[in-house]
């Protein structure tokens, strides 16, 4: 870890201390700034908070929000809510599949994209949507989809 | 053709996703280019999510013209045709007579989409914050209580307890400490209503809350809302600093004797933390877990003292009811679902997006007359409420009423606002199983009937979507179904069987050809369909061969394409390629005639 990174890390842990319900917070704020959750990290949390880190590892894991692998430069979140399924979500499964070569929870090779599956975007009127990191992409077929990302690759 | 002020732009998710934010860009350029110094401004949810991007355009008369579709081309031509020479674009114009737009009956959306959710003085111009103002000016806990009892409002979360009992079931609770906390974890797949309307009237939510805890004796209060919703979160974070700033918040508001403050709290993806005991757990910190009630919030809540916690859609019809007055509100709606009801409607429906409707208004209304019937003229098959908790509603009861007993009485439920139309292209034995494998999957594991009851559901319509039914699998999921629900603490066990329970009770044939005829008449389910080329209609045009991933689409330019069987994985892009017709899918008798294919899994292409 970077020595900025650590201190930044460590005025986090600091500014929470002592909060009531600081723990999710802190694992939401350490994995912004890491990008995921490290063991270490949990270790750290857990003396933080005077927790155990046993705790620490059972609410992190409880919750879909954190990954415990560095993810990929890109994220794709497909949306699977009840309107992007009846209207061909899992087509566009296939296509990221046969363009990306991952599946959902995979990150590819060359660390560029991680696919995701999420339950709901929250733009059904829009569905089959797809979300690159903080953009979302409506009305979706194989064919966009495959541009959307090979805009990214170019 | 009275002058035009102001230029509005409906930013919110769907409209940003729909490329709204493009739209915005090239009208400023546009402007710009022309000279015309005209101010263009944001609002959130128009509502009409099917015909984003929009833009309205504010007159000083105050009339709106409101463009739907619109792209940087159209933007350019709104400009010279409408800005510049005076005459609106007729086309590209939502008549204010839209069906969509004119069926509504809009109290907790009255805002979205008129207002510029980032600034308060928007809010404060319609009335904001008055309702607060009122009650600390000389109402008593107790009188705003009655009020709230009398206009007959139900908590809009789904379960529909009434929201004055419980006010003042936690305002009878023990002295102390108190909290109050705003349910905006929405995770019904196919629902967004709390989220375009914290995005689009924030401080509406926000007033609710604060007269909500004035009325139970909070003074602290948290906002939970999912971390998928980034600009709601976004837009929260600067309503409730303006609020504060301006003393409608925090430290003894409005020089009164009453403060309260509010902590916003970022889920972390769990769907069981909209169940109230396991939102609380989460907020402490600790794995959403439910507990067993009683004793309910309102006795041990938040870090054991007394909660109240109400859904976002309930806590936004507060300040009307305290304006308006809750008799006022009470005349709308039948007997036992007063005011309106904010739904989500999407699927396969032509006219999308977020809409109000008065209760007591007929499904048939709602899905024919404001949602304009189904996309493409295709045959209604059944619509959805209440998401994974909820049901699947035939055509034939397409006249019950929007109420909380009417829409129980069919085996659905009113549900948070989730409401997804579904034609003769969907499968319901699909649907049960995509709702189910989402319990399943959300299920905390606590109660093992929920935990194991779900997962061996699951299993069951896998194998009857896989083509290996059985017809003991029908009573097996009736008495697992039941199972379930009574042996599971929370709500998301009681209420996961629902989906397979209505599609069981009105599309009990579909399960039926699945198990005994291995057809699929939706043609959805991988296992039970086959693509076959039409060689008449086939062009030889290579799309579908390009499309294909497993190269099972094979073929010459100029000449009939084939489809290779023992390759095919049934995805269905081929027939998405196709721009003639020429790819068919069969079921049944007559796919199992043709060659065999490679194992599909269970569910939909």
């Amino acid at each position: 870890m970077k020595q900025a990174e650590q201190s930044t890390f460590e005025q986090l842990l600091e500014s929470w201390r002592g909060q009531k319900g600081n723990v999710i917070p802190l694992l939401q704020k350490t994995q912004e700034l890491h990008g995921f959750l490290s063991r270490e990290d949990m270790e750290a949390i857990a003396r933080a908070t005077g927790r155990s880190p046993a705790e620490i590892y059972g609410v992190a894991t409880f919750y879909a929000q954190f990954r415990f692998q560095p993810p990929g430069k890109h994220t794709l979140k497909i949306c699977h809510g009840t309107a992007c399924h009846v209207n061909g979500a899992d087509s566009l499964d296939t296509t990221l599949q046969m363009e990306l070569g991952i599946g959902a929870g995979q990150t590819t090779a060359d660390g560029e994209f991680s696919l995701e599956k999420v339950a709901c975007l929250g733009c059904c009127s829009l569905a089959p949507v797809v979300m690159l990191d903080a953009e979302v992409h409506g009305r979706l077929t194989g064919d966009k989809l495959k541009k959307v990302v090979r805009k990214v690759q170019e | 053709m009275s002058a035009v002020t102001e230029l509005v732009v409906g930013l919110g998710s769907c409209g940003i996703a729909a490329g709204a934010r493009q739209v915005h860009d090239s009208l400023v350029q546009e402007l710009a280019a022309q000279g015309l110094a005209l101010p263009v401004t944001s609002t959130g949810c128009i509502g009409a999510c099917h015909r984003e991007p929009l833009v309205e355009v504010r007159t000083a008369e105050g009339k709106h013209f409101l463009y739907g579709d619109l792209d940087p081309a159209k933007v350019k031509q709104v400009v010279s045709e409408h800005l510049v020479g005076g005459r609106p674009v007729a086309e590209l114009l939502i008549p204010e007579d839209y069906p969509y737009l004119a069926r509504q009956r809009k109290i907790v959306l009255a805002n979205c989409g008129v207002i510029d959710p980032e600034s308060i003085d928007d809010y404060l111009a319609v009335a904001g914050y008055q309702a607060l103002r009122k009650v600390l000016s000389g109402l008593s806990p107790e009188q705003v209580i009655a009020e709230v009892q009398a206009s007959g409002l139900r908590g809009r979360g789904g379960a529909g307890f009434p929201t004055g009992t419980k006010w003042s079931l936690a305002r009878a609770s023990r002295p102390g400490k108190r909290y109050l906390v705003c349910n905006a974890d929405e995770g019904d797949p196919g629902a967004f209503m709390d989220r375009s309307l914290l995005e689009s009237d924030p401080h509406a939510v926000l007033e609710g809350m604060a007269i909500g805890a004035y009325a139970i004796g909070a003074d602290e209060g948290y906002m939970y809302v999912r971390a998928e919703y980034p600009l709601a979160i976004k837009r929260l974070e600067i309503a409730m600093r303006q609020a504060v700033e301006r003393n409608l918040l925090g430290k003894n508001i409005l020089g009164s004797s009453f403060s309260f403050e509010i902590h916003l709290k970022e889920g972390a993806g769990a769907f069981v933390c909209g169940e109230e005991t396991a939102l609380m757990g989460s907020i402490e910190g600790k794995r959403g877990m439910p507990t067993l009630r009683p004793p309910f919030p309102a006795e041990r809540g938040l870090w054991g003292a007394p909660t109240n916690i109400n859904n976002v859609e309930t806590y936004g019809n507060v300040p009307y009811i305290i304006r308006q007055g809750g008799a006022e509100y009470a005349q709308i709606g039948t007997a036992r679902s007063k005011g309106t009801k904010v739904f989500a409607l999407a699927g396969k429906i032509k006219h999308g997006g977020m809409i109000e409707v008065p209760m007591g208004i007929t499904l048939r209304d709602v899905i024919f007359g404001v949602g304009g019937g189904i996309r493409d003229d295709r045959k209604f098959k059944a619509v959805q409420l209440g998401g994974p908790s909820g049901g699947c509603i035939p055509e034939s009861l397409l006249d019950v009423q929007v109420d909380y007993d009417s829409l129980t009485a069919t085996g659905a439920i009113m549900g948070s606002g989730g409401m997804v139309v579904m034609d003769e292209s969907t499968c319901m034995v699909d649907v049960a199983r995509y709702f189910l494998s989402f319990t399943q999957a959300e299920s905390c594991g606590k109660c093992t009937f929920c935990r194991m009851g779900t997962k061996r559901m699951l299993e069951t319509l896998e194998r009857i979507c896989g083509g290996r039914g059985e017809p003991t699998d029908i009573p097996r999921l009736e008495e697992l179904a039941v199972k379930v629900r009574l042996a599971s603490l929370c709500g998301l066990g009681q209420t996961a069987p629902n989906p397979v329970l209505t599609t069981l009770k009105y599309f009990r044939d579909e399960y039926e050809e699945h198990i005994l005829h291995k057809r699929c008449r939706a043609r959805q389910c991988r296992a039970l369909i086959r693509y076959r080329v039409l060689a008449d209609a086939c062009t030889g045009c290579l799309a579908c061969a390009k499309a294909c991933p497993t190269q099972a689409a094979v073929g010459e330019r100029k000449k009939a394409h084939t489809i290779l069987q023992e390759k095919c994985i049934q995805c269905g892009l081929c027939h998405q390629a196709c721009r003639f017709d020429a790819i068919e899918i069969t079921t049944g008798t007559e796919a199992a005639a043709l060659p065999a294919a490679v194992a599909a899994p269970g569910g939909a292409a």
